[in-house]
């Protein structure tokens, strides 16, 4: 594999007696997507604002493209965009408009800029709301307008500091096809986000975060075979449900959890046992089984088993 | 694309940056036609309300025509708006991410703060001309001739871009839009406070040291005194108003050296 473009080695971060970041090490290699995944207050955001050089870390280093974020600062700002959670863009001007003034302070020329505002204007679909202000458009359109205002200089690394938080399922979808079609392009694109299918339709790579550090990485099959396949299995009679987890509990060798007042589910442990075996287990104790199914685990399973949190994450 | 390496490349890019985030203020004006609008009115406002509400009760000592006596003051007021909008546009930026964009930019880093401060600049020249306009109409004129009536409108726009400092620096603290528009009404108070509608004249001892030593006041009094406009106190005065053009060229470099600095300090620093 190629020198990674980003690496974050041992992040410390602490605001007042808050522990933001504690010792977190990030590789991304070059035109990959990284899913940093996190609930909320893990870090993320701090690791983030650490690599776009907006924060200083307080012990460790972090490079972008061979370049220190702290000592380089300038050399990294010439090679990332960012785009935030908050749409960064002035909602007094019109997209055009803020395309334009933010490729001046790129130091385009003025020829220049108002040439690329106009390619990004097309391309990513909002050329027809161009000449309107910004406050009229939707929270989508502003997102994407905050993405295409970072693409500009055509950043080698694009950070996108949770891209579809707070928006509709067919904006999220719009985000992400114009993520997708970045990738191709070869930006490499570090990507914070408590959405598990986000993570899972984009990553390549996922580094799971919490408390300020990264307590797992991998790709989402990688992730998902860690734990293992899960059978949930939904009974006929709610009634059946101590003796259906007491015949789980011997097949699988763990403690089935109640998914609902008629269903259970379980991990189990990697290979061995065949839907066959367990159907007929169940059929053994005179346990009516109306649907059994073997899955892999969905990434919330995986996050809330590395975690170790309660609650789920969105 | 020129780099910022060099000090003169540097140099050069923070003017041209600047003069980017001028362009921005004026691009934000012609989409919102009716904030012209409002300052056109404001002035126009102000001058009927205090010239003739208040002007039909109190009497200017010395004697003179009270909206002759009045216009130095609205120019002072004007003049004292810069900190409040500068501050509402900074914190605005800072907590809708602007200002994190422009600072993960390859862009020259001190062009924020100056392009603020010079766009404000040009919107308080526009508001000095209106009120001009508004005070010629309702006979206010400066009677010393042309350099003193430019020295005048300089002392308001030195003391207005030093003001304009303390905005960037406030809007930089609080980095909350809401609580900067909050502090907005705090201004009116302060330019009250001052000899800028009323004489301090009579006002209580602890007042009116207050508003002696208010720099509203110094810059009404300066304004009064060079366009020869009544109220010029006499007597025994407080240091501001003995001396007004040397107080507000004073509060003017006070304000710089303090608020400059600390400005491209909060600017700069990248502690969050």
């Amino acid at each position: 594999m190629a020198d990674p473009i980003v690496v974050a080695e041992g992040l410390h971060k602490s605001f007042g007696d808050t522990h933001a970041l504690r010792g977190l090490d990030l590789s991304v290699p070059r035109g990959a997507v990284c899913g940093v995944l996190g609930p909320n207050g893990a870090g993320k955001t701090t690791a983030v604002r650490i690599l776009a050089t907006l924060s200083d870390p307080d012990a460790g280093h972090a490079r972008i493209a061979g370049f220190d974020v702290v000592r380089d600062a300038g050399e990294v700002r010439a090679r990332i965009g960012l785009a935030g959670q908050y749409a960064a863009v002035d909602d007094k001007l019109t997209g055009r408009g803020n395309l334009r003034m933010f490729a001046r302070l790129y130091h385009l020329s003025r020829r220049e800029a108002h040439r690329r505002a106009d390619e990004l204007l097309e391309r990513f679909g909002l050329m027809d709301a161009a000449d309107r202000p910004v406050t009229g458009y939707s929270g989508g359109m502003r997102r994407r307008l905050d993405l295409i205002t970072s693409l500009i200089l055509r950043p080698e690394v694009l950070f996108l500091d949770e891209p579809t938080t707070g928006l509709d399922p067919r904006s999220r979808g719009e985000i992400w096809s114009s993520v997708r079609e970045l990738v191709a392009d070869g930006t490499t694109v570090l990507l914070t986000t408590q959405y598990l299918d986000e993570a899972d339709q984009l990553a390549d790579d996922i580094a799971v975060v919490d408390h300020g550090r990264v307590i797992a990485t991998g790709t989402p099959d990688e992730l998902k075979a860690t734990i293992g396949d899960r059978l949930d299995v939904v009974l006929e009679d709610p009634a059946a449900l101590p003796p259906a987890a007491t015949v789980l509990n011997n097949l699988a060798g763990a403690e089935p959890a109640a998914t609902g007042a008629d269903r259970l589910s379980v991990a189990l442990p990697g290979g061995g046992l065949r839907l066959a075996d367990i159907v007929r287990e169940l059929d053994r104790a005179g346990i009516a089984a109306a649907d059994v199914r073997l899955r892999r685990p969905t990434l919330d399973e995986v996050f809330l088993r590395l975690t170790d949190r309660k609650e789920a994450v969105r | 694309m020129t780099t910022l390496a060099s000090p003169l490349g540097r140099l050069r890019w923070t003017f041209t940056d600047g003069l980017t985030l001028v362009g921005r203020e004026l691009g934000r004006l012609r989409q919102e036609p009716g904030q012209i609008v409002a300052a056109l009115i404001f002035p126009a406002v102000m001058v009927v309300l205090f010239g003739y509400v208040f002007g039909s009760a109190i009497r200017v000592p010395g004697g003179g025509d009270y909206r002759e006596y009045l216009m130095p003051g609205l120019f002072a007021m004007v003049t004292f708006s810069a900190w409040l909008s500068v501050m509402t546009r900074t914190a605005g930026d800072a907590s809708r991410g602007v200002m994190d964009r422009f600072r993960s930019m390859p862009m020259a880093r001190l062009a924020v703060p100056f392009g603020q401060t010079g766009a404000d600049l040009l919107t308080g020249l526009l508001m000095l001309a209106i009120m001009v306009g508004a005070g010629l109409l309702v006979g206010w004129q400066p009677h010393h001739g042309l350099i003193p009536t430019a020295q005048a409108f300089l002392l308001m726009i030195v003391l207005r871009y030093a003001l304009s400092w303390v905005g960037v620096y406030v809007g930089l603290a609080v980095k909350n839009e809401q609580v900067a528009d909050a502090m907005v009404p705090l201004g009116l108070p302060f330019t009250m406070l001052s000899n800028a509608f009323v004489p301090t004249g009579g006002m209580p001892g602890w007042l009116r040291f207050l508003a002696d030593w208010n720099p509203v006041s110094a810059l009404t009094a300066a304004s009064r005194e060079l366009f020869g406009n009544p109220g010029v106190p006499s007597g025994d005065l407080a240091w501001p108003l003995a001396h007004p053009v040397a107080a507000v060229l004073l509060w003017s470099a006070a304000l710089l050296a303090v608020f400059v600095p600390l400005s491209l300090r909060a600017y700069t620093r990248r502690g969050r």
